[in-house]
């Protein structure tokens, strides 16, 4: 670091070179540059064939170099040090926005022309022809739309409740110091850590214990799904009732009203927005896990609304088995793993929407 | 000076999480004080006494199923882990023929496991943490959030659609790369082998993997910058320093622990990550460096239980979930180490009474950030945001 031995050094006498305004760029060098540079590369990448991954490349690296060089001619190190990591920082942005952005387009633009109503309305189904002798497959998504209903409505029945009771517990009820209170905390912990995959052999080894090896359900991978989301759901219900402020707990106890009624009735409504957001950005944390209800609910083609017995289909193991498993029709099966991967994707944003809608609606009154 | 560094820059008026977890650190737990309450109240009526009851049942029966957890995967691998594997029929065909034991059946898909994951981070974590630098200390303070929330979004896409999406876009827009790393840098042992004609590398792989921590990483570190207090950044600057030289002498060192452990999250993330791999890598069971070649790339303990679960009869699978297990004990290390870190060294904890909080952490969890900005933004905190953060 220059900084601090420069500043000790002795005042030099005679006069003094305001080393504030002395070699500086002008104010706005870093657009001038970013532009300059990117029109000039755009005219170089015309001349030998223009791609727009070699154009953003190039003109970065040019653009960081530029900069760096001019402001170490003009300025001082520190300062093109400065400059260039702040490149640096911002192409690192604009980086995570490319894997965001291409994913997003490719699911739209391989997915819309597979989805529309009878893709939603019916399963999928071979029929064969005895006079052609040829089988015609039409995809369908029903079955994996309601399995995947069915199966995170049951996993949320299950951690809705376990969660934030969990919660109450943990910031109402236990002192932070009690064994259990610190167990409790330190195994969330630990459970926000569980790899999907083996929630989905834990739901397997115990339903396959029960009902021997084939058993294969729905709430089997209902059960694998509520293990990963309820610690999301505790550790956000954790969060979200830290926030009530304690004077609203302490004005109700002053008023003689008992714990129950005051945290069923003074702390649960004012931190229900929080509660209820989390609760959804759990579910569509849950709702697009492949690997644990592709082991607990294995896969099928057929049409399934019973939770407790046989295979059940769900829109993530359809986009996997949809390429790895195709059928006769591959370009088929192809077409139907990307429709599902777009269901999905709706009923992430669907969740994602309703949380931060609810997040506004349910925000406690007065204040709005 | 052209670029105002002393000018009051973000961290005050942003309003994202950061603002809100810190003065839940320190306000104390709600809970700690009316503990004491409850034992001087005269009379407790059932409907309380029910209520505890319940939500003491809920937070044992999380201990009950991580035990369950444990117990069913110990139970159910065993008889794969103890048979003979030379004689067993059943184990000397199949996805777990010709292996001498267990253990060398599992050797080199952890291999891979950490292999495969260890690229991912060494590629994702410079750029999750300049991301969150961005938005945490050059972004324009209005559009800051904004730019958190699209950044997060990353973390609510699902697995699948990335292994997608793998398939189809980094696939084909890595081979011109990976072709001529290999042509130039084959003697170096990752470059080295036949290249790739189809793109299904480990390479692509851990690029795609890499994608998917970077929310993880980025949302924790983003928390922990946000954290840094005030007058250690402000006072870099009174002294002279750039922007840069003020995060290098004021964020990093006050951020560091919390930057390791999000990098330790995010390597368990990875360590776990199972259809992205499945889909893209064409794997095999060896020990192996190359990372661009077909058929020749190490598998990985959770993308080997995927594919080779349906076409398994029992004590394969048996010896599957053995492997599952393996993974389940690494990840949970890893995790363990990741908080452990944090409790050890984290800035909040030397003051006060230390060992409390192994949450010191924000949320490990995108979504519960996120639900935290939208929460913050409702008013319901706005008493202690206010009350604590201008003291």
């Amino acid at each position: 670091m220059t900084a601090p031995s420069s500043t000790r050094s002795s005042v030099p006498r005679g006069p003094i070179v305001n080393s504030l305004k002395s070699g500086q760029l002008p104010r706005f060098i870093e657009g001038i540059t970013l532009g300059v540079v990117l029109l000039v590369s755009a005219g170089v990448f015309a001349l030998i064939g223009f791609s727009i991954v070699g154009w953003l490349v190039v003109s970065a690296i040019v653009y960081l170099l530029a900069i760096g060089i001019m402001s170490s001619l003009v300025e001082n190190r520190r300062k093109a040090t400065d400059r260039v990591i702040r490149g640096l920082v911002t192409v690192a942005f604009l980086l995570a926005l490319i894997p965001l952005v291409s994913t997003l387009l490719t699911v739209i633009i391989r997915g819309i022309g597979v989805v529309n109503w009878q893709f939603i309305t019916t399963t999928t189904s071979h029929v064969f022809n005895p006079t052609t002798l040829t089988v015609t497959t039409t995809t369908g998504a029903l079955q994996a739309i309601v399995g995947t209903l069915i199966i995170t409505g049951i996993a949320a029945l299950i951690s809705i409740p376990i969660g934030i009771l969990t919660a109450i517990y943990l910031v109402e009820y236990a002192l932070p110091t009690q064994w259990m209170a610190r167990t409790v905390t330190f195994l969330v912990d630990v459970m926000t850590g569980i790899p999907s995959i083996v929630a989905g052999l834990f739901a397997f080894s115990l339903f396959s214990l029960l009902f021997g090896p084939k058993a294969f359900s729905g709430f089997s991978a209902a059960v694998a799904l509520s293990v990963l989301m309820i610690p999301i759901v505790v550790r956000s219900s954790e969060e979200m009732l830290k926030l009530v402020s304690m004077e609203l707990r302490e004005a109700s106890y002053a008023l003689g009203v008992s714990k129950f009624l005051t945290i069923t009735k003074v702390v649960l409504p004012t931190a229900i927005a929080g509660l209820i957001t989390g609760v959804m950005l759990a579910i569509a944390r849950v709702v697009g896990e492949t690997a644990p209800i592709f082991m607990a609910a294995s896969f099928t083609d057929n049409f399934n609304a019973n939770p407790f017995n046989g295979p059940m289909q769900t829109l993530p193991v359809m986009a996997y088995t949809g390429y790895k498993f195709p059928g006769n029709d591959i370009q088929a099966s192809i077409d139907s793993a990307w429709g599902a991967a777009l269901l999905l994707i709706i009923l992430v944003v669907i969740l994602n929407l309703i949380a931060r809608i609810v997040a506004r609606v349910f925000a406690p009154k007065g204040l709005r | 000076m052209s670029e105002p560094p002393a000018s009051p820059s973000e961290p005050q008026g942003y309003n994202g999480a950061g603002q809100t977890t810190r003065t839940i650190a320190t306000n104390g737990r709600p809970g700690a004080s009316n503990g004491s309450a409850r034992s001087g109240r005269a009379k407790s009526r059932p409907a309380d006494r029910i209520f505890l009851g319940l939500s003491t049942g809920a937070a044992a029966s999380i201990m009950v199923i991580l035990a369950g957890v444990a117990l069913f995967l110990i139970v159910q691998s065993i008889p794969a882990i103890s048979a003979d594997w030379h004689t067993s029929a059943s184990l000397n065909s199949g996805p777990t023929a010709n292996q001498a034991s267990f253990w060398t059946y599992v050797a080199p898909l952890v291999w891979g496991t950490v292999f495969v994951s260890a690229l991912a981070l060494i590629m994702g974590t410079p750029v999750a943490i300049g991301i969150a630098l961005f938005i945490s200390h050059y972004a324009p303070r209005r559009v800051a959030g904004v730019l958190g929330y699209l950044v997060d979004l990353l973390a609510a896409v699902p697995s699948i659609v990335f292994g997608l999406w793998g398939i189809l876009v980094i696939r084909p827009f890595l081979l011109p790369l990976e072709t001529w790393l290999n042509h130039n840098l084959g003697w170096f042992p990752l470059f080295s082998g036949q290249a790739s004609a189809t793109g299904s590398t480990l390479f692509a792989g851990a690029v795609v993997l890499a994608v998917m921590i970077l929310p993880i990483i980025t949302s924790i570190s983003r928390e922990i910058f946000l954290q840094t207090p005030r007058l250690h950044e402000e006072a870099a600057l009174a002294l002279g320093a750039t922007k840069w030289e003020m995060i290098k002498l004021s964020v990093f060192p006050y951020a560091r622990s919390g930057v390791v452990s999000a990098t330790l999250l995010g390597l368990g993330r990875a360590l776990g990550e199972t259809m992205a791999i499945a889909l893209i890598v064409s794997p095999s069971l060896i020990f192996s460096l190359k990372i661009l070649t077909d058929g020749e790339n190490s598998q990985t303990v959770a993308a080997n239980i995927a594919l080779n679960f349906p076409i398994s009869d029992t004590l394969q699978r048996q010896a599957l979930i053995g492997t599952g297990l393996i993974l389940f004990v690494i990840s949970l290390a890893v995790n363990l180490v990741a908080r452990v870190i944090v409790t050890r060294t984290s800035p909040g904890a030397k003051g006060r009474k230390a060992k409390r909080d192994i949450a010191q952490l924000p949320p490990s969890d995108p979504s519960t950030v996120l639900a935290l900005d939208d929460a913050s933004r409702s008013p319901v905190d706005f008493l202690e945001r206010d009350g604590v953060s201008k003291s």
